[in-house]
């Protein structure tokens, strides 16, 4: 790749759109810290707003919704579009490219068409909306990301370690535990993670399925900006900065461990 | 060993469906016998149907139509856990997250032999392919030579019946692998297992095998020993594939029995050969003569002799020499562009610039009449 | 060894084992039929339940009536919505040229970065994106507020006198647009561009083409993969966005997201919400289509 040095311009002007980026998490950091409540001038240090988020019964709740539909929705997701992901993958079958296109529908269109169509039918088949609307919509949006991943990362597998396997005297199903399985694993956990993640941020769809008496984080945040500005929003946005951040690393140095 | 063969064929046809919406018969018509215990190769191009017959007797593929029967048993769609083979894959299919250890030793966990046993074996297995001590290894962790040494380990410590393996040393360099078709051989002599071996290599096949099979666009043209497929190979495509031949076309003139007349196009004569297959007056055949079945003398200008029976001649110019040191390559122009290749074994030793041919030289090409093999086109 | 009869293949204790055994198409067909029904179910189900529903009215109690009609398309190009429609159009362009230009020479820094630096500066790029993204507009909110931030920023430095109510306009929204989408156009950008090699640039040179000649004729046509990646990765979802103009536009500012939110939550106009989401698919799908087409499906960009 190129070794040329970009010019000092390009550099200035780099540095800037890096400011851009991360000027307004860093002011949300700080201000979660100000006594004063208007997140205009730095009046004083203090960790009030913190106690106000950790005594929020509200978020407490949300919180512990977001969790408990995140990991649903990722189990479920993950095994189910791992095992169409070895499909297409593997196989032919009548009805191929309707599978494929069906697969690729809630990856393309926009979330509100996706939103609002899930709370037309729910609707329209009487189903309160509640929690487990929301969980199952996750798992709908969830099935084709990780279908993608899996399926992006099956290129290249070796088919003849199944065919090994098999001629020294596994059948198909201890061919599929003991050899695809933890082969294909490390595409399988990637799909995880992305499905976790578009779970937990979630705001669009999770907003027409929610229903009145479910709340999420997302929603719960967005509602209390709504409503009006209070620094806690900006504790709550710091822990959270600072947990994905944390795992993050963690997932960086478990990456070069394993290397 | 309860049967006559160890493996055959009983008229195995294999049709593939191609991209284009065709079919393409990947085997077509193959019957072959393997003896118990045989080194038999299956030697062929690329596309010859010779690994597809792997796969036919490993279960990885079940025939459009025929038999393949496995120690008197018809295997039938029987899939390839449940079948008395193991193979020894191209390119190894290591089970990569598992050590050395794991991996020789998967076989015998689908066996549920204990684990004590499974120790014992497996280890002896390590020392069987001269790798002991590589247990706690990673596949990736071992060069190129030791992973095909531990899939063969893997699929020996099952002590199949019958060992498939399909161009194991294709991805090996040329010294390594010389080594191993050493190594492959006494092994087998050594375990005493039937190997059925799959190669594109005709050195390789002749070298280590008790039989071959030559085979081309799923057909087997000609089963026999190393001797018999490279000294009396059934048609052209045969000799050509194995070893170095020349070859001259012509019409037959005259059959009697084997023994055949042939009329050479270029140069116009008749020549005296061994004929293969049904031969008729008239039809066009290839002779092939190998280079280092004849030999060459200095055309004095002598009328060329009627020696009806034992040799025939040649005549023609020397184009080119190449001295190689055992031998010399000799480019012979018989004329109208048709040449012939002679290696002329350099027997005594001379600096004597006389002794050998140089470019210009009329020399007459002595052919004994066994040397020449009237073989039809191709076996159809 | 199973035992058998002498020359008779074993036959399988069960049939369906056998039959899927012999029979790859059915494994195949079996292993997609969770994601297929399921998707079937909760994605192709409602969404053709939606396109009937644009054809419908609205009844006079919010319920529906079944009387097949256009009037709800009609009404969505009536100077009212078209204008909307329009105007989201427009949001969508600019926050897509906007990002490109903006994003450009960021992706162009970030792929001649040497080796080690590159992937610190790439992750540094995505980290903030791994944080809720309304807490992202939020943090726009405070910031561009009036009497808020930016105003205090630019008061302090006696750039302006009074504020300059920022908040609640098409500019806040373009603001927020453009931080939300500028990754999903820098990150394709700099794929194409790593993938330049060196030596078309030195050859440019040797063939005497100065910096900025080489770059236009040589850089840029190369990256145009690039570029059209992240134009559908930005113009697409922009074109359906209406979280951000609802927290940053306020009333003033509507695209045909707010307007699909509002028919189903608030106006309860079911028909007339399905049918502004039919015109925002059917753009949507278009797009897409033309993309798949140009360049295969983008797999490489996700993983």
């Amino acid at each position: 790749m190129s070794e040329k040095k970009p010019s000092l311009w390009i550099r200035i002007y780099s540095f800037f759109v890096y400011g851009f980026i991360y000027a307004p998490i860093l002011i949300l950091i700080i201000f979660s810290f100000n006594t004063q409540k208007l997140n205009i001038h730095w009046e004083g240090f203090t960790l009030h707003w913190y106690n106000v988020l950790f005594a929020d019964k509200q978020i407490f709740l949300a919180t512990r919704n977001t969790l408990m539909i995140a990991l649903i929705s990722t189990i479920v997701a993950t095994i189910i579009g791992t095992l169409a992901a070895l499909a297409m993958h593997r196989y032919r079958f009548p009805l191929y490219n309707a599978s494929e296109t069906v697969m690729y529908i809630p990856i393309v269109i926009p979330e509100v068409v996706m939103g609002i169509s899930l709370l037309v039918f729910f609707v329209m088949i009487k189903t309160t909306l509640g929690l487990t609307t929301i969980t199952l919509s996750h798992i709908a949006f969830n099935i084709p990301f990780v279908a993608l991943v899996v399926r992006a990362r099956l290129h290249g597998y070796d088919k003849a370690i199944d065919e090994a396997a098999m001629d020294l005297g596994a059948n198909e199903f201890t061919t599929f535990r003991r050899i695809t399985l933890p082969t294909i694993m490390p595409g399988v956990l990637s799909g995880a993670m992305l499905a976790l993640t578009l779970s937990l941020d979630d705001y669009v769809i999770t907003y027409f399925t929610a229903g009145p008496g479910s709340t999420t984080l997302p929603l719960r945040v967005f509602s209390m900006v709504k409503t009006a500005v209070t620094p806690e929003i900006n504790a709550l946005s710091t822990l959270w900065v600072m947990i994905i951040f944390i795992l993050l690393v963690i997932g960086q140095i478990a990456q070069r461990r394993r290397v | 060993m309860k049967s006559e063969y160890a493996v055959e064929f009983h008229d195995i046809v294999k049709i593939f469906p191609t991209p284009e919406g065709g079919q393409v018969n990947a085997v077509d018509h193959v019957s072959i016998n393997i003896n118990h215990g045989e080194f038999f190769s299956m030697l062929g191009p690329s596309g010859c149907g010779k690994t597809t017959s792997l796969r036919l007797m490993a279960g990885f593929e079940w025939p459009t139509s025929g038999e393949v029967v496995i120690d008197g048993e018809k295997m039938g769609r029987r899939p390839p856990f449940l079948r008395p083979v193991n193979t020894v894959f191209q390119n190894y299919a290591l089970f990569q997250h598992m050590t050395v250890f794991q991996n020789v030793a998967f076989g015998l966990e689908m066996e549920k032999v204990t684990n004590q046993e499974i120790n014992r074996r497996v280890n002896e297995a390590l020392e069987m392919v001269k790798l002991p001590g590589m247990g706690k290894r990673k596949p990736k962790q071992l060069s190129g030579g030791q992973q095909q040494r531990i899939a063969l380990a893997r699929a020996l410590v099952k002590r199949p019946e019958v060992l498939l393996l399909d161009e194991p040393l294709g991805a090996l360099d040329l010294k390594l692998r010389k080594e191993m078709q050493l190594e492959l051989k006494a092994l087998q002599e050594q375990v005493g297992i039937t190997f059925i071996y799959v190669t594109h290599d005709q050195e390789e096949a002749l070298t280590m095998s008790n039989r071959i099979a030559v085979m081309s666009k799923g057909k087997a043209l000609q089963i026999g020993s190393s001797v018999e497929i490279y000294e009396r190979p059934n048609c052209r495509f045969v000799a050509d594939f194995i070893g170095e031949t020349n070859f001259l076309t012509g019409t037959v003139k005259e059959v009697d029995k084997d023994r055949v007349c042939v009329l050479l196009t270029v140069p116009k004569q008749e020549l005296y050969g061994i004929g293969f297959g049904d031969l008729h007056p008239g039809q066009t055949v290839a002779v092939s003569i190998r280079p280092e079945k004849v030999h060459l003398e200095d055309d004095n200008g002598t009328q060329v002799e009627d020696r009806t029976g034992e040799d025939n001649q040649l005549k023609g110019r020397v184009a080119a020499t190449a001295y190689i040191g055992s031998d010399t390559r000799v480019i012979i122009d018989l004329g109208d562009n048709i040449r012939m290749k002679v290696w002329e074994q350099n027997a005594i030793s001379t600096l004597d610039p006389e002794a050998y041919y140089s470019t210009g030289d009329a020399v007459r090409i002595i052919i004994p009449y066994e040397n020449t093999l009237v073989l039809p086109e191709d076996i159809a | 060894m199973i035992s058998e009869q002498a020359g008779e293949p074993p036959k399988a204790k069960f049939s369906i084992t056998r039959l899927l055994r012999e029979n790859s198409t059915a494994q195949g067909f079996l292993l997609i039929s969770p994601a297929n029904l399921y998707l079937f179910v909760l994605v192709v189900l409602p969404l053709i339940i939606v396109t009937i529903l644009s054809f419908l009215s609205r009844g006079a109690y919010g319920g529906v009536e079944f009387r097949f009609n256009l009037t709800n398309y009609a009404r969505l190009f009536d100077p009212l919505y078209g204008k909307v429609m329009l105007f989201s159009l427009g949001v969508g362009l600019g926050t897509t040229l906007i990002c490109l230009l903006v994003g450009y020479p960021l992706a162009y820094f970030l792929a001649h970065a040497p080796g080690k630096q590159r992937s610190l500066l790439l992750f540094l790029i995505l980290l903030p994106f791994w944080t809720n993204f309304v807490i992202r507009i939020y943090a726009w909110m405070i910031i561009l507020r009036s009497g808020g931030l930016l105003d205090s920023l630019l008061q302090w430095l006696h750039l302006t006198q009074a504020p300059l109510n920022l908040l609640y306009s098409p500019t806040a929204v373009m603001i927020g647009m453009v931080y939300e989408f500028l990754p999903f156009m820098v990150l394709p950008l700099y794929t194409s561009l790593e993938k330049i090699e060196n030596s078309l640039l030195e050859a440019a040179a040797d063939l005497g083409a100065p910096p900025w000649k080489a770059f236009l004729r040589v850089t840029l046509p190369l990256s145009v993969p690039g570029m059209i990646a992240g134009t559908i990765l930005t113009f697409i979802p922009a074109m359906g966005m209406f979280v951000v103009p609802d927290i940053l536009g306020g009333a003033k500012t509507i695209l045909i997201g707010n307007v699909i939110r509002n028919q189903f939550l608030t106006a309860r106009d079911w028909p007339f919400g399905a049918a502004a989401s039919m015109i925002l698919m059917l753009l949507t799908m278009v797009l897409t289509l033309y993309y798949t087409r140009k360049a295969g499906f983008g797999e490489e960009l996700l993983v």
